[in-house]
């Protein structure tokens, strides 16, 4: 059985039904609510599926499937190893929730909005699951377009500016990804992403051109500073579970092609760059924790810290040792929930109020304490407290940075504290304090929907910090295969290099 | 008394040329009553022509006296041509009523322009070459001051007139020192004496290159590559939008072919002569037509600036010079013409109160009024941009492999870098019709022909990602044909 297929197609099957829709405006939206949300929570259930017949004992490929395409050498190829089966749960996990999200915030267009969603949702899980590496670049780069759209569309006021930054800064980065691949594609005869694995295909001038290509592509999405200046304004104009996506599985992207193609296509490149990434990182952590104390929109401040726990990412993958890299995986997936968690908690207030300004909130802890107990935990989470999900993964990835550069680990640490400033800082100004203004007195708690969508995700999140074994057992061998593969490629451009000499 | 030449392999032209003038015939006995039935005779004698092309042995031909040669290459490209002259056919049959300029010569003029271009794809010797394009051109002046009340239209008409003659005359030039250097007119000769020794230390003599300075520039001007494409903006402004349409397809297209053959037959042994000046070229054109369409408001004139952009894209396909890079060419300009038909079919939807209207704030709020010509338009808009899964992907995708293949890292990544420039354009159109408000609704009816045209183009833009084999491999094979 085509499982990936499946997964990856369903919620195609379900925006075509709601394309299909036709009648009076008000019982389109109603249908097309209750489609999108059936065809996520019935793609996520079968996505399980993927988990349990998942064997943690290989880094082969499972699942996998491959089709006659394009033809010479490129081919519909599919499949998941223990790196991206996770991104896949995580993406079908999420889009339910952004359903939920969405349910009484879109008003206008919800044909057209639910549509764009599982468009988007099919697209995202076509990255982590292509084998191909046009059909990769493919879902990468078409996953724009929706995504431009929701923003435009249903977004604040500065959307259309926002959508154009996003839409025109990812695409600059991936066309040079683009020319990259048609490289590879020449050198080697295919896009076959196993095949390319294979070490010693690139010599090591060409190398470094590709691993740049490569890095503009998903140092844009990830994003790293320099280049990250398109993520504050998307976020921040995004409508709620826009947002979610973004910070949740877009950002994902960019990781995950650093495991997937930097690291193992160009180990060499990866091993000179790796001090160029850490710089980057770093500057990363700090500069967006310190320019996120001082927002004034709650949204621009969770979007800063996703700049910064994005660089605890990079730092970790170009590590270069499991717990790096296991570190990155996992802070990636918790940082999927637990931003995409903190976007909801925004929207609560936002669905409300209508305003991301901190400054108009103040005291909801007496009016709103089960919402104020959501929000603490995830601030906490978001802060990287033990016990949470956040914790695990900023631990490993700074313990794997110690072993690669000690200067990179202590002030990548330094950000873990202000972290704890401008998340707690946050935390204060809207749940603490006098509730004074008149409007916010008339805010009412959390509806059993809202409770229906943190509920999970608390219990995600406290999992994921308790008890991260699982999690774990499915990338080891994986990430053990790509760094072993790793020190052989570089001990055969060593000895090549010897043996030069 | 000499024997006549082999006539089967020009039966398609011979069919078109034949058609046109029993058209022209029943027109004059008719009246301009019957322009909708010339039309459609018209549509239909174009069906036949492709049909009698595909009939055609897949081998090379030549035949009168070598002038002439159907191969493979020409037989791809003559079916684009017939296809983009059938759609723009189809699409002007409501606008040449709707604007009183229903007479039956326009058809006509298509199948005589659609002849001239085959004779192009066809033209195997210099000479060949210029009574394809002339029996083209002199057409073509014709229809962009087609409606000749207008004083737009003519303008268009009398400045393409100008410039094309004077093109038409450098094209000459050039193939006169051609001549006069390499002792022959043929392609094929050409390419022989060439190889023959015509080289001193490899290099060409300095007449015969500044023959292919001149040839090359003319050739430029057809395809309206920076910097001969000055006209472009204007024709296609003034020229009635059905007419705009067609000359942003099917001429490109004969055009390109032509270019293709002219180039790479005769001096595909001497490519650094000619290489650079195609990736200079290529490399402005790109840069021209993603920088200046972003301040357009007119959107046919976009259109022409967005057609510069993209006949760049096509040549970097020649100045890759492989099969590879022609392989590319042709698949562009498959995709190429379905984007740019479609796009046309909505730009001739465009209409407010009775009115045909051309800004491209027009389209503020289609989404709202008009959901599904919004969606295709939509389409056609991220295609046209170059983004996956859209055709027109596909288009760049394999002719930045020809360049990457060939080497042109350089030209490569000015192509991608422009394309994002590109892409703000388009995207405005997007963003147009689906984040703002309607000022002022377009005309609620879509025609019927003007629907199901850009339906057709439309879904082919959509969906070509799922099973692009069939063009794929068709394109292939017919660039093989020019390497043999």
């Amino acid at each position: 059985m085509p499982l990936l297929s499946i997964v990856t197609f369903l919620p195609l099957v379900g925006a075509a039904f709601i394309f299909l829709a036709r009648g009076p405006e008000e019982i389109v939206a109603r249908n097309a609510r209750s489609v999108a949300l059936w065809t996520t929570t019935i793609t996520f259930l079968v996505s399980l599926l993927i988990w349990l017949n998942f064997d943690n004992s290989t880094a082969a490929f499972q699942f996998v499937e491959k089709v006659d395409w394009i033809g010479a050498g490129i081919n519909y190829h599919m499949g998941v190893d223990g790196i991206s089966m996770l991104f896949v749960i995580l993406t079908t996990f999420l889009m339910p929730f952004c359903i939920l999200a969405s349910w009484e915030s879109i008003e206008t267009r919800v044909k057209e909005y639910m549509i764009a969603f599982l468009v988007m949702e099919t697209l995202m899980i076509g990255v982590f699951c292509a084998l191909d590496l046009v059909l990769f670049y493919l879902m990468f780069e078409a996953g724009l377009i929706p995504m431009f759209l929701i923003i435009g569309i249903w977004g604040g006021k500065r959307r259309i500016y926002a959508s154009f930054k996003f839409f025109l800064y990812t695409l600059l980065g991936s066309v040079l990804l683009l020319l990259a691949l048609l490289y590879m594609y020449f050198i080697a005869g295919t896009t076959d992403i196993p095949s390319l694995m294979k070490t010693g295909l690139f010599s090591a001038q060409a190398q470094t051109w590709l691993w740049l290509a490569f890095f503009a592509s998903f140092a844009v999405k990830m994003p790293m500073w320099p280049v990250h200046t398109w993520l504050p304004d998307a976020h921040v104009e995004a409508p709620t579970a826009g947002s979610v996506i973004l910070a949740a599985v877009l950002l994902k992207m960019g990781g995950y092609g650093f495991l997937r193609f930097s690291l193992p296509m160009f180990p060499i490149a990866s091993e000179y760059f790796a001090p160029f990434v850490f710089t980057l990182s770093v500057i990363a952590i700090v500069y967006a924790s310190l320019v996120a104390l001082v927002q004034e929109d709650m949204k621009k401040l969770i979007a800063y810290s996703s700049v910064a726990h994005m660089g605890f990412v990079t730092m970790g993958i170009f590590a270069l040792n499991t717990q790096g890299v296991e570190g990155a995986i996992f802070q990636m997936l918790s940082h999927g929930i637990v931003s995409g968690a903190l976007f909801l908690c925004v929207g609560v207030v936002y669905d409300r109020l209508h305003t991301r300004e901190i400054a108009r909130y103040g005291g909801l802890a007496s009016n709103m304490p089960k919402y104020a107990a959501v929000f603490m935990l995830f601030t906490m989470a978001n802060v990287g407290l033990p016990g949470t999900g956040g914790f695990v993964g900023e631990l490993l990835t700074l313990v794997g940075a110690f072993q690669a550069n000690t200067w990179v680990a202590l002030i990548a640490t330094s950000g873990v504290i202000l972290a704890a400033a401008y998340a707690l800082y946050l935390y204060r100004r809207i749940v603490f304090g006098e509730l004074t203004k008149a409007d916010l007195k008339a805010m009412v708690d959390l509806s059993p929907r809202e409770i229906a969508i943190f509920a999970p995700l608390v219990i995600m999140t406290l999992w994921m910090g308790i008890y991260p074994a699982p999690f774990f057992d499915v990338m080891a061998a994986s990430v053990k295969h790509l760094l072993d593969q790793h020190q052989t490629a570089l001990a055969a451009a060593k000895a090549i290099a010897t043996a030069a000499r | 008394m000499t024997a006549l030449p082999a006539l089967a392999p020009a039966y398609p032209e011979l069919w078109l040329a034949l058609s046109a003038m029993a058209l022209l015939m029943l027109g004059v006995f008719r009246g301009d009553g019957a322009t909708r039935l010339v039309s459609w005779l018209s549509v239909a004698a174009l069906a036949v022509t492709v049909l009698l092309i595909t009939m055609q042995p897949a081998e090379t031909v030549t035949t009168f006296g070598g002038l002439f040669v159907v191969d493979g290459f020409g037989r791809f490209a003559k079916v684009l041509i017939l296809l983009g002259s059938a759609f723009s056919i189809i699409l002007s049959l409501g606008y040449i009523r709707y604007e009183r300029m229903e007479r039956f010569e326009y058809p006509v003029l298509i199948l005589l322009a659609s002849t001239g271009m085959l004779m192009m794809v066809s033209a195997n010797d210099l000479i060949a070459l210029y009574l394809g394009l002339e029996l083209q051109s002199l057409s073509l002046y014709v229809l962009a001051a087609f409606k000749r009340d207008s004083g737009r239209a003519t303008e268009a008409g009398l400045k393409y007139f100008v410039l094309g003659a004077l093109s038409s005359g450098m094209l000459l030039y050039g193939a006169s020192m051609i001549y006069g250097f390499a002792g022959s007119t043929g392609f094929p000769q050409i390419a022989q004496i060439l190889s023959q020794g015509a080289l001193v230390g490899g290099q060409a003599s300095i007449g015969l290159v500044v023959g292919i300075v001149f040839l090359t520039a003319g050739l430029a001007f057809k395809v309206s590559a920076v910097p001969f494409h000055m006209w472009t903006p204007d024709v296609y402004e003034g020229a009635p939008t059905p007419v705009t349409a067609f000359f942003a397809v099917a001429p490109k297209i004969a055009a390109m072919a032509l270019f293709v053959r002219a180039i790479l037959t005769p001096f595909g042994e001497i490519a650094h002569e000619w290489q650079q000046i195609i990736i200079v070229v290529s490399a402005l054109s790109m840069l021209l037509g993603a920088f200046a369409a972003i301040a357009q408001s007119n959107i046919k004139r976009l259109m022409a600036y967005s057609s510069i952009g993209h006949v760049g894209y096509a040549l970097i396909g020649l100045a890759a010079g492989t099969e590879e890079g022609v392989r590319g060419i042709l698949i562009y300009l498959a995709i190429y013409l379905a984007m740019n038909v479609g796009t046309f079919a909505i730009i001739l939807c465009m209409r407010q109160k009775d009115q045909m209207v051309e800004g491209v704030n027009d389209l503020a709020g289609l989404a709202k009024t008009h959901p599904g010509m919004a969606l295709l338009l939509a389409a056609f808009m991220f295609s046209l941009a170059g983004v996956p899964p859209m055709a027109g992907f596909f288009g760049k995708f394999y002719i930045f492999m020809a360049a990457i293949n060939a080497g042109l890292y350089t030209l490569a990544v000015i192509g991608v870098l422009s394309s994002v420039v590109g892409a703000y354009y388009y995207l405005r159109i997007v963003k147009l019709m689906y984040f703002d408000e309607t000022a002022e609704p377009l005309a609620k009816p879509v025609r019927g022909e003007l629907g199901a045209v850009m339906t057709v183009t439309g879904l082919f833009t959509m969906l070509f990602f799922i099973w692009p084999a069939p063009l794929l491999s068709m394109a292939a094979t017919a660039a093989r044909a020019l390497f043999p």
